[in-house]
């Protein structure tokens, strides 16, 4: 790796590093914005008198003013503290950290679906392009990115969940086998909008890199076209494929507070609504963080990766 | 001049034709090549000359109907198989294509260009195949040719970068290059050393050499005989000496008059009013007929001319086979008053 290159990856690196500080002052100032009292939350019910509010709110340190609390609140962060739920009365650490292994394999799942069906279909589509398999892709594809994730989870779910029995309907499983099997629908109902967008992306990249002089040229030197195919057309769609995987794969996380709450899934995303509806700050405030920094740490990935994709990038110096 | 036995390139009545076009790409193209002989194929853009050289590797549009042949050192490729296609692209002929920068795939090492088709389909291992690549980058006279092959094609200028395009030509030791326009995408100093290169290189070499070219000039400069081409037929032929001497079609006339002379006073350049037939156009005569000076209404525009000799008269519709001795040749209706005219 050149000095040029090395600084190139560090300035990313800063860069990340101070769109994450940025995203949380603003998660942290939202939620001060937002209507509702915390206090008022916690005392839930019960009526209370002013001075006992007051009472609770300097105990959880909600007077002081916003300065000292976003302060106090990114220290925390900053050393893996994000508070304590009000409404598990345990540490938000421990809350994500026992929902976060079930939307990690629901994420992971949907991104393989992403990426084998998606590319594979999209690699179909475009060179047969013009037949009927060619323009069965096609309307896989319109038919497929205009289906929400909820209708994909409520068609599954009964046919063939229900109807068909293949595959459990609700939770999360336990042991390796029985989570597999319960996360195979929600992962589908995750990514049926997604795969849609790969394949079509795949295809016309596809398809550009096919009317290239170079491929013609590849194939007048008498390599075989399933070589010319992976050498130089499918090669070169890489670029375009994986910018938008990663745009995709890094926005899944808020997807999967639909298709959670649909499969009755306990998850983060299932854990997001639940605590929003409850008003559980700490917890929004933690999860929002965590699906933002998901969100800028791919793709600051794919933009790491990219100059190994297409060199002329590098030759640019990493501007892009 | 060129031996007797079977030609190296030969093509036969070749025709392509493109559904939803008024006319075919291509209509009765006659060539041949000689095993060592350098044939140019002059014609303006869209005339039809770069499909009549992609038609010798087998490389013809998509969804085009074809007729007649096109044989390379015996095969026919039209209508061949993938399996034939490879076997003449591999051993027998090799292209050189116009834009390097367009050519080479950009995201790929010049090592990889080069070495790609020895390694998976030569079956040379790395080591092998990339001391073939430098001993060729060697041969095309480019300079620090180790380093050259781990780089990638935008860090070579355009010159350099055609040279490995012609080294990567000479990979698979051909009897017969193709050159489609390889010097117009460079600049003009360039164009002449790379014009050396393949100049030497044929010779070298003994290479079959068709070079494609809208410079006349450049032709008559390089190659023993020339083809001129017009609208998807071929409009004369003859060799390069005669054909510059005594142009005797109107058209090879025009190309002449529209370049400045390589020697003595640039005189006034005549550019050929108009603009060639498109493919959406068709000719019922001639089909040079709008933008020639000579035409006759009512004898050139009714039926299509026919390749003659054209000392001939009246036309006898003899057999286009250019013959050994390479008689000139022209399609042309007026082709023997406009000698006698004497032009």
């Amino acid at each position: 790796m050149t000095p040029g290159r090395l600084w190139a990856v560090a300035r990313r690196l800063l860069g990340m590093a101070l769109t994450l500080l940025a995203t949380s002052f603003l998660v942290f100032s939202s939620l001060y914005l937002a209507p509702g009292d915390p206090a008022s939350f916690l005392v839930r019910g019960r009526s209370a008198s002013p001075q006992e509010l007051a009472a609770i709110r300097h105990q959880y340190g909600f007077d002081d003013p916003f300065p000292v609390r976003y302060w106090h609140w990114l220290d925390g962060v900053l050393h893996g503290d994000f508070g304590r739920s009000y409404l598990f009365h345990q540490s938000v650490g421990e809350v994500l950290w026992s929902r976060l292994p079930a939307t990690l394999l629901l994420v992971g799942v949907s991104t393989l679906l992403i990426a084998v069906v998606g590319i594979g279909v999209g690699i179909v589509g475009a060179l047969r392009r013009g037949t009927r398999t060619g323009s069965a892709v096609l309307l896989l594809v319109t038919v497929g990115a205009a289906v929400p994730s909820f209708v994909a989870a409520i068609v599954l779910r009964s046919v063939l969940g229900v109807r068909l029995g293949w595959f459990p309907t609700i939770g999360n499983g336990t042991g390796v086998l029985d989570r597999l099997h319960h996360v195979v629908l929600p992962a589908i109902a995750l990514s049926v909008t997604f795969m849609a967008l790969v394949t079509r992306v795949t295809r016309s990249a596809m398809l550009d890199e096919l009317r290239r002089e170079h491929v013609e040229v590849a194939l007048s030197r008498g390599l075989p076209r399933r070589t010319v195919i992976r050498r130089h057309v499918l090669r070169n769609a890489l670029g375009p494929i994986v910018t938008v995987c990663g745009l995709l794969v890094s926005g899944m996380l808020v997807s999967t507070a639909i298709v959670e709450t649909a499969f009755g899934m306990s998850g983060i995303g299932s854990l997001l609504v639940q605590s929003v509806d409850e008003l559980d700050f700490q917890v929004v405030q933690a999860i929002v963080l965590l699906v933002v920094a998901a969100f800028v740490v791919v793709n600051t990935l794919v933009d790491l990766v990219y100059p190994l994709i297409d060199p002329r990038v590098r030759a640019a110096g990493g501007a892009r | 001049m060129p031996p007797l036995e079977m030609p190296l390139l030969e093509y036969d009545g070749l025709r392509v034709e493109l559904p939803g076009t008024a006319r075919p790409i291509l209509d009765g193209v006659t060539l041949s090549v000689a095993a060592g002989e350098a044939v140019a194929l002059v014609g303006e853009s869209g005339s039809g000359k770069s499909v009549t050289a992609r038609a010798a590797l087998g490389l013809l549009p998509s969804g085009a109907r074809t007729g007649g042949q096109v044989r390379v050192d015996g095969t026919d490729l039209v209508g061949a198989d993938a399996a034939r296609l490879r076997a003449v692209r591999t051993g027998v002929a090799s292209m050189i294509f116009q834009d390097p920068r367009a050519g080479i795939n950009p995201v790929r090492r010049v090592g990889d260009f080069l070495t790609e088709s020895l390694r998976l389909v030569g079956g040379r291992t790395r080591a092998e195949a990339e001391a073939r690549a430098l001993e060729l980058l060697t041969a095309v006279g480019l300079p620090d040719p180790a380093r050259h092959l781990r780089q990638y094609p935008h860090q070579l200028s355009g010159g350099m970068l055609q040279r490995v395009m012609i080294a990567g030509a000479l990979t698979a030791d051909p009897q017969l290059l193709l050159c489609d326009e390889p010097t117009t995408a460079l600049d003009v100093t360039t164009q002449a050393e790379i014009m050396a290169v393949l100049g030497q290189l044929q010779r070298d070499r003994g290479l079959g050499l068709l070079l494609i070219t809208h410079d006349l000039d450049l032709a008559a400069a390089t190659c023993d005989r020339i083809y001129v081409m017009y609208a998807g037929r071929i409009v004369e032929t003859g060799t390069a000496a005669d054909l510059l001497a005594i142009p005797r079609h109107p058209y090879t006339a025009g190309l002449l008059g529209s370049s400045p002379p390589l020697e003595g006073t640039p005189g006034r350049l005549t550019p050929i009013p108009g603009a060639p037939l498109s493919l959406a156009e068709a000719a019922s005569g001639c089909a040079f007929f709008a933008r020639c000076r000579f035409a006759q209404p009512g004898r050139c525009d009714l039926t299509p001319p026919v390749l003659t000799s054209p000392v001939l008269t009246p036309p006898v519709p003899t057999l286009p086979v250019p013959a050994p001795a390479a008689p000139t040749l022209v399609a042309c209706h007026r082709a023997d008053e406009l000698i006698e005219e004497n032009r």
